[in-house]
This record gives structure tokens, C-alpha cells and sequence, in this order.
């Protein structure tokens, strides 16, 4: 398939103008912007010279700072400093509570996270939103020009509503979204790239808050995950919580910390956790909220014993992951190692122990997340047409629908290679039923309550039948982000639901439309322009594909009248593109997207045959 | 397109699983979305479902169980969606036995080493009910559709049977 240049309407037509794309590691600590200049692909450091952005914002009465100068506040001015928030994505807030006791921040709602800080109240996706606006600002101002599309990374254990959490974010900063990218794959592309492996290799990925393992086959350019494991919860962040346990103890400051102590702990823990990576022993010493003097040594053997339950737990999963794939650990030819948290030496020991390999660290782990998802993005913008890179990711967690008991059916299993579609049949239960409630979770435990729920939806309408008789087809679609939609219907008289996945916890499409005006200065003119524009854009797009299409297709696969009648629509989509009526124009290329599907699906068809039918020649 | 012309081969249940891989990535190269990343929506949905498809075929093709079940599909019997209960009487009572064996597995004196035993035993029975399958799928008799679709039952308990036990394994092993 050839790529095309398109223009955007009002710009000039230059063929080999690159695109300006962007690979974004949204992390827990600390997130990175990477771009591919001159064919290498580095991170962008701020004014500063600093690569790092971490992912920590303080909210004042009427402004907000990101990074270095938010962080150093942190301790100071705990509750209007958010840090971590990547670990409140798509979560409820007794979730967030159970995992995380000690946070110091005031949730306004029982449910959905929304914390309280000087200027108003804030939720995850819009804290997440205010660091990716950050690195888009700073991409922008070091590259030149506006950026055509971003790469975001995400664990590979995400489940579906941290991942829509994310990618609402990224919309809430303005940033186009070419691919949710997982970051074990991201790395791998770093290492891949640049040594030309080929062969299984393990991605050992242990950041501030999550752990992932992932085991890809590489072959002639395509990154195949085999299988996926981990934990969404454990992380760096545990060493610290172990660390400050500790000095508690051996301070015997017991009951309730002042929020300022413990964010002064946590700050102390992590830098002894950093030194303790180099030298032997550390002391920390500080001041308690009565003004006493503690003092505390920290050996690292018993760093080490406080923190080696964890990292066992970590390759728990590396065996499970090698299991799922269907792999010895003798076949394994590298394991690359990503996120700050394997600076810990043990950390690296172990894991090398396991595999019976050195692991590769020669990419900074900080960076190399936000490396890969550059290259990643450089391709999916269309700068490499001749690349013949391809990743291809697996869901992390089953996907399934509740049934009588409270039992959980699982539809699409984990590991289950992506885009995927899959439908299940249901019937009722009741005679006379009319209504069907569809409850969507995902997870591998067998009750639901086990299981995250995503969506609960109403098929309504079913005709009045005996039980058992009625037919519901649910149809589970994941597409390559990992982001899922489903659908029902009832066989016999065509009664269909439909929903797009929002998780329970995030946000719906208007209330980020609403926060996207809200962030803009002359926000109802500027929300205007930019949907517009948006529209335009696809009108062009459509314009320029389909008309490239029918060139070199229309012939061969179509009747002249049917020609003609796309063609009719698309001279009526290219007037109205003209204009500034932005639902005309949406209204128009559906249209044409109508007149034109059979010939989408056709084509797609004939590719498929007509490449088949060249290496067969070559074959012979 | 069934999932055997998408990926040219001929329909049958034997498969030459060394060449799969190779059609699989071409498939992908030619339909995974991000090859239309700078496409229409139309584009990028068609890619999206055609995709599916192409996962979908591998992994039904990949796996004899699947395959042999959606050998049978393409011949009109859907076992997918059934409610038929196994009446192999001398299947159930081995089942049974089986199943007890597992629940008692903890009260063995190496409760590993007779995992891999049972395990082994499963193993040998699926791989007989599979070349039992095999004959069934490509013979021409009246019933062998029919035949072949109580075996691929029976497979089905044995591969669940499979999956517990290297639950129970995990469970066994602290590693």
C-alpha cells in the first residue's frame, strides 16, 4: 500500500516536507518527549538541557506547574501537588484509596477521582492531559512548527480504561493520537532497530508504578508480542512506601504523619533508594512534626530483603508470560531492561539470574520507551513509506461479559493478538423478557466482582418470547490501541445496542469537548475552528485516498455507473469542503464513506489475492 | 474468503504449520491498520475488520482443536454455539476419574511429580483422539462429520483438563 502525501488545506504541497511526529512516554515519575531528527531518534530535552519532565503538577489559584519547579514544591504544598497520577487512570477512587492509604489528596466525589486543589477540582485524565501539553509545547517550540501526531506509550497491563483514559488525555492536550503503543514494545523497537536482531526476546519493564513483562518474536521487521504479563500496581513507588516503613519503625513514629512529613520521607526514601543502588549504606536523617531529630541507617542488604518479595513477584510473572507463550527460558536470546527501577542492582541481578543472561541496558532506561514510540511515530505518520516495521500487540486481559450468578464468560482471551473481533451468543432467561442488561469486565478471575467492570449497557426491545428462545449476539471489537467496542443484537428481529467503551471512572466524550473549550482563550470561536479544520482535514484525506483509489482500481472493480456515483459524492464533498459548514461536510463524507464501502472492501480483497498471486510465481 | 483461501491453503485438516507464519506476516504487512495510519476512517475501519479476520484465521488455523471445529463449521455443523451434552458413558466415568485425581493431587506424597504424570496421560489421549479425528475429518463415510464432531467434544473436556492442571501446577510450584 502507498503511502500518500497529503497536504492540509492552506498549505503548500511540498512532497518532501517531513511530518513532525512525536513518541511520548507518559510515565508515573517522569514522562519524555522523543522525535526523529536526521534519522536518529532522540529525546527533547527542556531549555535547560534536561531530558526528564517529571509527571508532577502544582496547581495555584489561577495557574499550574509542571515538572522540575512542581516537584521541588511537592513536600511543601502536598495537596495541590499531584504526583502519580498516572496510577489514578481509569480508577475508582476506593480503589485508589486501598492501594495507596497515605495520599494526601482531598477526593470530592465517592466515586470518580476528582480531587480538590486551590483553583477548582481536578481529575487524572486532566492532570495527565497538563504534562502531555508540556512536552507537546516543548516538541513544538525545539522542532518548529505544530506537531501532525503523537505515539503515546502505556503499559502493556493497561487495562481498557487506563488506556481510554490516556488517550482522552492526549486529545485534552490537543495531540493527535497515530497509536496507544505499549511500552515493552516501544523499548524493544529501540533495542531491535539498532542491533537487527532476530529471535524471542523478553522486555523486562519495571517503572515508578507498573510492572510489565512481554516476550516478542522479531522477524524481518514485524514485532510480534506472544504474551504480555504483569502488575498495573507495583512499582518503584513500593520500594519507596517499604523504604519510609521502615525508617518509621526505627524512628517509632507511629500514627498519623503530618502530609508534609510523609512527603518529605517518601523524597528521602527515593533518594536513598538511588544511593543505595551505589554504595552500601545510607543515612537519612530528618526532622519529625514535633522538631525531634531522627536519624535512620539504612543498610543495603536490608534494602534488598525489604524489597526482594517484590521483585520475586516480578518473576512470577516472567514465568508466567514465558508459560503463556509457549516458551522455554532457553530460548529467550535477550532481555532488555526499561524503567528507572532496574538501576536497582538486585533488580538486574535477579532477572539476569533467571534468564541466565546479561540483560541489555546499553539505551538509557529512562529513555528508551519514549525512543521507540519516536520511530514508531515517524512511520505511522507517513515519513517512512518504504518501512517495513509492523508491531504487532496482544490484549493483556480478557475481555468478558457477566452472566447468571454473577459469573464472568470470557470472549476474547488474553493474549489474544490484536485488532481482534469476536462475537458470543446469549439468550434470556425469563419468559416474556424484553430487556437485556450487557455487563462488560475485563480480568482472568472467574467472578465478576473479581473483575474490573467497564460498562454496563441495556439491549432493550427484545420481543416478548419463551425463555431461552431469544438469540443476543454480543460482538467484542479491540483495535490496535487495545481499546474495545461492543456491540448486541438480537438475531431474530435485528434489535442492536451499541456503546464505545467509556470506563466507569473516566471521562464521556462531551465532558472532554467541554474541558477542551474551557482550556482555550476565545474557547466557543477556537473549539469552532478547530473541529472545522478537523473536518477538513478528513474531507482531504477522503478527497485525495479515494480519488487515488478509483485512478488505479476503479476500473477494474467497479460498473461506470458506480463510478460515476462516487464520483458525484466527491465532487459534492470538495464544494462543501470549501466551506465552513462543518456538519455538512461531516454529513458528506459519510456519505461518501457510504457510496464507497464495497469498494473499500473490495480492494482490500484484491491486494490480498494479487499479492498471493505474485509469490506463488516466485514460488514456482 | 474462509480463513483457508485467506491464507491459500487447501481446506483440510492437515495444515503445514511451517508456512503459516510466513502468510500470516504477509497478510498483516497487507491489512494491519497502521498501514493506513494516514488513511481515510474508512480506510483505517476496513483495515481494522479485515485484520480481525486475518487474527481470527490464524489463531482458529494455528490450533488442530479450532481448526478441526471450523473444518466442521465450513460443513454445516456449528458446534460453537450447541448445549450438547457427551453421552460416552466410558468417557465421563475416565473424566471423573481423572477430575478426582486432580482434586486429590495436594494429598500425594509429591504432589509435582504426579501432576506430570496425570498430565502426560491427558497428553496421550488427546494426541490419540486427534489422529481419530484426523481419519474422521477426511473420510467420506455418512456419519463421520458426526463422528468427528463427539470427538472434538471430548477434546474440548481434555484441553479444559489440561488448562487446570497447569493452574494447579503454578499453584504447586513456589518457584
Amino acid at each position: 500500500m502507498a503511502l500518500l502525501q497529503i497536504s492540509e488545506p492552506g498549505q503548500s504541497a511540498a512532497p518532501h516536507q517531513r511530518k513532525l511526529a512525536v513518541g511520548i512516554d507518559l510515565g508515573t515519575t517522569n514522562s519524555l518527549v522523543a522525535s526523529v531528527r536526521s534519522g536518529e531518534a532522540l529525546t527533547l530535552p527542556d531549555t535547560q538541557g534536561r531530558h526528564l519532565l517529571p509527571s508532577v503538577v502544582r496547581y495555584l489559584a489561577d495557574s499550574e506547574v509542571v515538572g522540575y519547579d512542581a516537584k521541588q514544591q511537592a513536600s511543601l504544598d502536598p495537596s495541590n501537588t499531584i504526583v502519580s497520577v498516572k496510577r489514578f487512570l481509569g480508577r475508582s477512587v476506593a480503589d485508589i484509596q486501598t492501594a495507596y492509604p497515605n495520599l494526601p489528596y482531598q477526593f470530592t466525589q465517592s466515586q470518580s477521582p476528582v480531587m480538590a486543589v486551590t483553583s477548582g477540582n481536578v481529575n487524572p485524565v486532566q492532570v495527565s492531559a497538563t504534562i502531555l501539553a508540556e512536552l507537546k509545547t516543548r516538541a513544538e517550540q525545539t522542532l518548529g512548527d505544530e506537531l501532525q501526531g503523537a505515539v503515546v506509550t502505556v503499559p502493556a497491563y493497561f487495562d481498557d480504561a487506563q488506556r481510554q483514559g490516556t488517550k482522552d488525555a492526549a486529545a485534552l492536550a490537543g495531540l493527535k493520537v497515530l497509536r496507544l503503543l505499549n511500552e515493552p514494545t516501544a523499548a524493544a523497537v529501540a533495542y531491535g532497530l539498532d542491533s537487527g536482531q532476530e529471535g524471542v526476546i523478553a522486555v523486562y519493564d519495571l517503572g515508578g508504578g507498573t510492572f510489565d513483562i512481554s516476550v516478542l518474536r522479531l522477524s524481518k521487521g514485524v514485532f510480534e508480542v506472544l504474551s504480555t504479563g504483569g502488575n498495573s500496581a507495583l512499582g518503584g513507588d513500593d520500594f519507596d512506601a517499604l523504604l519510609v516503613g521502615f525508617i518509621r519503625e526505627n524512628s517509632e513514629l507511629n500514627g498519623d504523619l503530618s502530609k508534609s512529613l510523609h512527603r518529605t520521607l517518601l523524597d528521602k526514601a527515593k533518594e536513598a533508594k538511588e544511593i543505595l543502588s551505589r554504595e552500601s549504606a545510607y543515612t537519612v536523617e530528618f526532622e519529625d512534626d514535633s522538631g525531634q531529630q531522627h536519624s535512620v541507617i539504612i543498610s543495603v542488604e536490608k534494602f534488598e530483603s525489604l524489597i526482594a518479595p517484590l521483585v520475586k513477584n516480578t518473576l512470577k510473572a516472567c514465568k508466567r508470560a514465558l508459560k503463556d507463550a509457549g516458551l522455554e527460558k532457553e530460548q529467550v536470546i535477550e532481555v532488555v531492561m526499561v524503567g528507572g527501577s532496574t538501576r536497582v542492582p538486585l533488580v538486574c541481578q535477579e532477572v539476569g539470574e533467571f534468564f541466565a543472561r546479561t540483560p541489555l541496558t546499553s539505551i538509557d532506561p529512562d529513555k528508551v520507551v519514549a525512543v521507540g514510540a519516536a520511530i514508531q511515530a515517524d512511520i505511522l505518520v507517513g515519513n517512512k513509506p518504504e518501512s517495513d516495521m509492523l508491531l504487532l500487540d496482544v490484549l493483556p486481559l480478557s475481555l468478558g461479559i457477566e452472566t447468571m450468578g454473577g459469573l464472568t464468560e470470557k470472549v476474547i482471551h488474553r493474549n489474544t493478538t490484536i485488532p481482534v473481533a469476536k462475537a458470543q451468543e446469549f439468550t434470556t432467561f425469563k419468559d416474556g423478557q424484553t430487556a437485556m442488561m450487557v455487563h462488560v469486565v475485563q480480568g482472568e478471575r472467574e467472578l465478576v466482582n473479581d473483575c474490573r467492570s467497564l460498562a454496563k449497557f441495556a439491549l432493550q426491545g427484545i420481543p416478548p418470547m419463551a425463555a431461552g428462545a431469544a438469540h443476543i449476539r454480543v460482538t467484542f471489537q479491540v483495535d490496535a490501541d487495545g481499546l474495545l467496542n461492543v456491540s448486541a443484537m438480537e438475531k431474530s428481529t435485528g434489535v442492536k445496542a451499541q456503546i464505545q467503551v467509556k470506563p466507569s471512572y473516566g471521562l464521556e466524550d462531551s465532558e472532554i469537548a467541554e474541558m477542551l473549550k474551557a482550556s482555550m482563550d476565545n474557547a466557543e470561536e477556537d473549539m469552532q475552528a478547530r473541529m472545522l479544520k478537523e473536518q477538513q482535514v478528513e474531507a482531504a484525506r477522503v478527497q485525495e485516498n479515494l480519488q487515488a483509489a478509483l485512478d488505479a482500481d476503479g476500473a477494474a472493480l467497479l460498473e461506470p455507473t458506480e463510478i460515476q456515483t462516487i464520483e458525484v459524492g466527491l465532487a459534492k464533498l470538495n464544494e462543501l469542503a470549501r466551506g465552513t459548514d462543518k456538519e455538512a461536510i461531516k454529513a458528506a463524507i459519510e456519505q461518501v464513506d457510504k457510496l464507497s464501502e464495497a469498494f473499500a472492501q473490495k480492494r482490500m480483497d484484491q491486494s490480498i489475492k494479487s499479492a498471493f498471486s505474485g509469490q506463488s510465481v516466485d514460488r514456482i | 474468503m474462509n480463513y483457508f483461501e485467506l491464507f491459500k491453503i487447501p481446506v483440510s485438516f492437515d495444515v503445514d504449520l511451517s508456512v503459516l507464519p510466513q502468510t500470516y506476516q504477509q497478510l498483516q504487512r497487507l491489512t494491519h491498520p497502521d498501514k493506513f495510519a494516514s488513511g481515510s476512517e474508512q480506510q483505517k475501519l476496513v483495515a481494522l475488520q479485515k485484520n480481525a479476520q486475518v487474527n481470527e484465521a490464524y489463531s482458529v488455523l494455528k490450533s488442530p482443536l479450532s481448526r478441526a471445529e471450523y473444518l466442521l463449521s465450513l460443513r454445516g455443523i456449528d458446534l460453537q454455539h450447541e448445549q450438547q451434552t457427551i453421552k460416552d458413558t466410558a468417557f465421563l466415568m475416565q473424566q471423573m476419574e481423572w477430575r478426582e485425581e486432580l482434586a486429590e493431587i495436594d494429598e500425594q506424597a509429591d504432589p509435582l511429580s504426579a501432576l506430570s504424570t496425570l498430565e502426560l496421560e491427558i497428553q496421550q489421549s488427546v494426541k490419540n483422539d486427534l489422529a481419530r479425528l484426523r481419519e474422521y475429518l477426511e473420510s467420506e463415510q455418512l456419519d463421520a462429520n458426526e463422528k468427528a464432531a463427539d470427538i472434538i467434544r471430548q477434546l474440548k473436556f481434555l484441553y479444559k483438563m489440561l488448562t487446570e492442571i497447569e493452574l494447579k501446577e503454578d499453584s504447586l510450584s513456589d518457584f
